[in-house]
């Protein structure tokens, strides 16, 4: 049985330690906010938080995920709490990042954790820890600015 | 709507959206499109534009979209239209996506025309009702309703000083006399609350916190994953199945059998080996463990790099000639200077960021379905076929769309949910992994282009014959089919430049996958290939590039190929004219918005340019492109954009930024190839899309202002994109790219 924590829950899971974290949220805790895009860790639309680090739960087996911390989209901070809307939130929707807005969950979920290790990125910070999100409608630019408007730095 | 079930019944659909009380625009109001805005009379057989809308007693608005969102923001700004002529309070309006119907009219969203086809519909769908409204409080009041005047959610009578919310005059509308057509009360341009301005999205909350329902994440109780093994090659037979190690896999139910599609294919589901599991993990490990043999079939000797080398070849063999004017082989034959290039562009797939997807159940004879399409009326067709059942007994509930692209108007995957959800008794969720949405897309066409002028002591062609070579769309409905037909008119007899002597000509090229549309179409290879010869003659000239192309394409005159017999590109109506003041336009606003004249050229380091109309709205493009060490960066793209009234400015914009994205990657590194019949590239890895650092660092969307009829949005930025950064590249190194992508021929 493997323990973990998914958005402030405990939670025990019995099934395959195999099976990536991104299909336990999505089928089992229809936490759907988690995206499926390439299953290869090549596109990022899965990204969460694993201990407050960016990771793709495409590649996350249950297994590594045991007695670790999860954060989805659904529960970045900020969201339904106390805490107030959190900023690259009100950075996206300030700059009307999303078109389609699939990828935007990992977007956000990636930008996130840069910005608590980088608070102020400079754009070539924001290329290294971002190109790994694809964007198939191209909302790139805005994307910069939302995390740009969220951090404080000029546009 | 995550986590609930959602399954409407057909039938309730209308009741379950608005109230008993309700005044619900219904068909009597108006029985058809009658008198439009702008004073033309309507087409009369489409459709009714009665559909739309209701009010309930609360005051709430509530607009059904009848169109699909995959990010052009038409579900936002299709209401604004409606609700806009209702003079509705936008805070009080509920958007309610539409399930497959006839009744909406065409609901097929792509060609970039949900604004232009219904941009006069759905303000009559508002105006109407707040004409009933202001009836309706105008009888109240015994006033004359000329006094009366619905503003933002209330009918306002000035004179007295008196006001009715909407929803006190809902009973007195619904009681009332619907107005007749002629007695329908528009607003003026100048009077618009909404269109013209920006908006936000109506699912940008939802978008922000991962609560917006994709057709992934739609959910069916009771339902169950599949994930299939399809034939590697088009046209595959199955041969053996082994299914004992899938069966083996924890949390797979069953494997079984779909029928395998024929020719001509269509939207049929290609069929294969599914296995049918309680979870998408194990669908796609039990799938792994499928030892399938196929009868790989007459498609098997399909080879990409040989097949290139045969379009290119048959591009420069007399093809059939689509448009003539003039006498091209009697200039050619008289010696004077010649210029000819062959060009060539690879099969592309769509990606979108979200695979096809859907869930669908079979059960008493009807199905029930909830999916990512952007063709909802398609799915009822589609698996009404399969299935051998009424269209309208297929409920189609239509989820957002993770990107479409075009690939999404093709329900295939829709119809496989379906047919395995009668085969196993359940409702099916279909799960396309990224392999499965490169192998077996319907592919963007490879094309092969010839084009050789001869051009006079200024450089100007006198005479002027270009020829395309591609496998046809309409492969998917005849499966001979070797020629290009509609899909001429898309940037290739619509060649918009003054020349004497011009033929226009097509060669024939058999499909060896399914061919279908991706975003722009033809006019990725079409404006590829003349808008790098036209870079090409001005180069040969020593011409600058914008004053070259303006004198390409002469006065400003209308073009009206029906003059010539021929059908003009995209749908032939005389309010959409094609205007070269307007193309000439976009031009010398994207030559003074991006400095052009005042460039300063550095090795490496240069702008290019390229005009081109496609969806009936003119774009031009300048993009600045630093060449080093082989790598191309984009730091900035002006695009300018002459697409008629505009609704949203600000998702107009963002459909050119991303434009200007999606022309990038297939510029710089968009390439699917095949071996044996069978496609080489499977995920991101091998077919990748730009990402942040490869993207234009900047892309300034220039939008002209104009009261023209509203036009195409969704595609028309891409054709522009790819010959402007080859054409900047060329500029920058002197290397002329006539083959896409640049990939590594700069290094």
């Amino acid at each position: 049985m493997i323990q973990l924590t998914v958005n402030g829950k405990a939670i025990r899971f019995e099934g395959d330690p195999e099976m990536p974290l991104l299909w336990y949220l999505r089928d089992d805790l229809d936490l759907t906010g988690t995206k499926f895009g390439c299953g290869m860790g090549l596109c990022g639309a899965c990204t969460v938080h694993v201990n407050g680090e960016a990771a793709r739960s495409c590649l996350t087996t249950m297994q590594s995920a045991a007695g670790k911390t999860i954060t989805t989209i659904e529960g970045l901070a900020g969201h339904g709490s106390s805490q107030g809307e959190h900023p690259l939130r009100k950075a996206w929707k300030a700059c009307n990042v999303p078109q389609c807005g699939y990828c935007q969950s990992g977007q956000i979920m990636q930008a996130a954790a840069m910005l608590k290790i980088k608070p102020k990125p400079t754009d070539r910070e924001i290329d290294d820890q971002m190109q790994g999100n694809i964007c198939r409608c191209g909302t790139y630019q805005r994307i910069r600015q939302a995390i740009k408007m969220a951090a404080g730095v000029k546009a | 709507m995550t986590g609930t079930t959602r399954d409407v019944s057909r039938r309730g659909f209308l009741g379950q959206i608005f109230s008993a009380g309700a005044f619900v625009v219904a068909a009597p109001l108006v029985t058809k499109l009658g008198a439009q805005p702008d004073g033309t009379s309507g087409d009369a057989k489409t459709w009714q534009p009665n559909v739309y809308l209701g009010i309930e007693p609360d005051g709430t608005v509530k607009i059904v979209a009848h169109r699909s969102e995959m990010g052009t923001g038409c579900r936002t700004g299709l209401p604004m239209i409606v609700a806009d002529e209702l003079e509705a309070d936008w805070a009080r309006v509920q958007v309610i996506q539409a399930p497959g119907d006839a009744k909406y009219g065409s609901q097929d969203t792509d060609g970039s025309c949900s604004v232009r086809d219904f941009y006069d519909a759905l303000r009559a769908a508002g105006a109407s009702a707040r004409t009933a409204l202001e009836n309706a409080a105008a009888a109240k009041w015994g006033v004359p309703v000329e006094e009366c005047a619905g503003q933002n959610h209330f009918v306002v009578h000035a004179k007295s000083g008196r006001k009715l919310a909407y929803g006190e005059l809902v009973a007195t509308a619904s009681a009332g006399a619907a107005p007749t057509q002629n007695g329908i009360r528009f607003k003026t341009p100048s009077q618009f609350r909404y269109i013209g301005k920006d908006m936000a999205i109506v699912d940008l909350d939802g978008l922000v916190t991962g609560t917006a329902t994709f057709g992934i994440d739609a959910r069916m109780p009771g339902m169950v994953y599949a994930s299939i093994e399809r034939p590697p090659v088009m046209g595959g037979a199955l041969k053996t199945c082994d299914d004992a190690a899938a069966k083996q896999v924890k949390g797979v139910r069953q494997v079984v059998m779909l029928d395998l599609a024929k020719p001509p294919y269509g939207f049929q589901a290609l069929g294969g080996a599914a296995v049918i599991a309680d979870n998408s993990w194990a669908a796609l490990q039990g799938r792994k463990k499928l030892k399938v043999e196929w009868d790989l079939g007459e498609h098997a000797s399909y080879d990409s790099a040989a097949y290139r080398k045969t379009l290119l070849e048959t591009a420069r063999q007399p093809g059939r000639v689509a448009r003539e004017t003039g006498n091209v082989d009697a200039e050619f034959a008289k010696g004077g200077k010649i210029v000819e290039a062959s060009y060539y562009t690879p099969m592309l797939a769509h990606v979108p960021m979200e695979p096809p997807a859907a869930v669908a159940e079979f059960k008493d004879g009807k199905v029930t379905a909830w999916a990512a399409t952007q063709n909802p009326q398609a799915v009822q067709d589609t698996v009404a076929k399969a299935l051998g059942i009424r269209k309208d007994d297929v409920l189609c509930n239509v989820t957002l769309l993770g990107g479409g692209f075009g690939r999404k108007s093709k329900p295939d995957y829709v119809a496989e949910a379906a047919l395995l959800s009668k085969q196993v008794g359940k409702p099916v969720k279909i799960v396309w992994s990224r392999e499965d949405d490169i192998r077996f897309d319907y592919f963007h066409s490879p094309a092969a282009l010839y084009i050789k002028a001869a051009v006079d002591e200024k450089g100007h062609p006198s005479a002027w014959l270009q020829r395309s070579v591609f496998p046809p769309i309409g492969m998917l409905f005849n499966a001979n089919e070797q020629y290009g037909g509609g899909q001429l008119g898309m940037g290739w007899t619509d060649i918009p430049y003054v020349i004497p002597n011009l033929r226009v000509e097509n060669g024939p090229a058999k499909a060896h996958v399914r061919i279908g549309w991706l975003r722009s179409v033809s006019n990725i290879y079409h404006a590829f290939g003349v808008q790098t010869f036209t870079d090409e003659l001005a180069a040969a000239a020593g011409r600058d590039r914008v004053e070259y192309l303006l004198e390409l394409i002469g006065q400003p005159r209308i073009i009206d190929l029906s003059k010539e017999g021929l059908k003009q590109g995209g749908p032939n109506n005389p309010k959409y004219p094609f205007d070269t003041a307007r193309l000439r336009n976009v031009i010398e606003v994207a030559a003074q918005q991006s400095g052009w004249a005042n460039q300063k050229a550095a090795p490496g380091h240069a702008l290019g340019i390229a005009v081109h109309r496609s969806f009936l709205t003119y774009v031009a493009a300048v993009v600045e492109v630093e060449v080093h060490n082989g790598d191309i960066r984009i730091p900035r793209v002006d695009v300018v954009v002459d697409a008629g009234r505009v609704i949203n400015p600000d998702r107009v914009k963002a459909q050119f930024e991303g434009a200007a994205v999606f022309g990038t990657s297939i510029a710089l590194m968009g390439e699917i190839t095949a071996a044996n019949g069978q496609i080489q590239q499977t995920n991101f890895n091998r077919y990748p899309v730009a990402r942040m650092n490869e993207a234009p660092l900047e892309t300034r969307v220039h939008i002209v202002e104009s009261d023209a009829a509203p036009a195409g949005v969704g595609e028309p930025g891409v054709p522009p994109i790819a010959p402007a950064i080859c054409n900047a590249v060329f500029a920058a190194t002197g290397k002329r790219i006539r083959e896409l992508p640049i990939k590594r021929q700069l290094s």
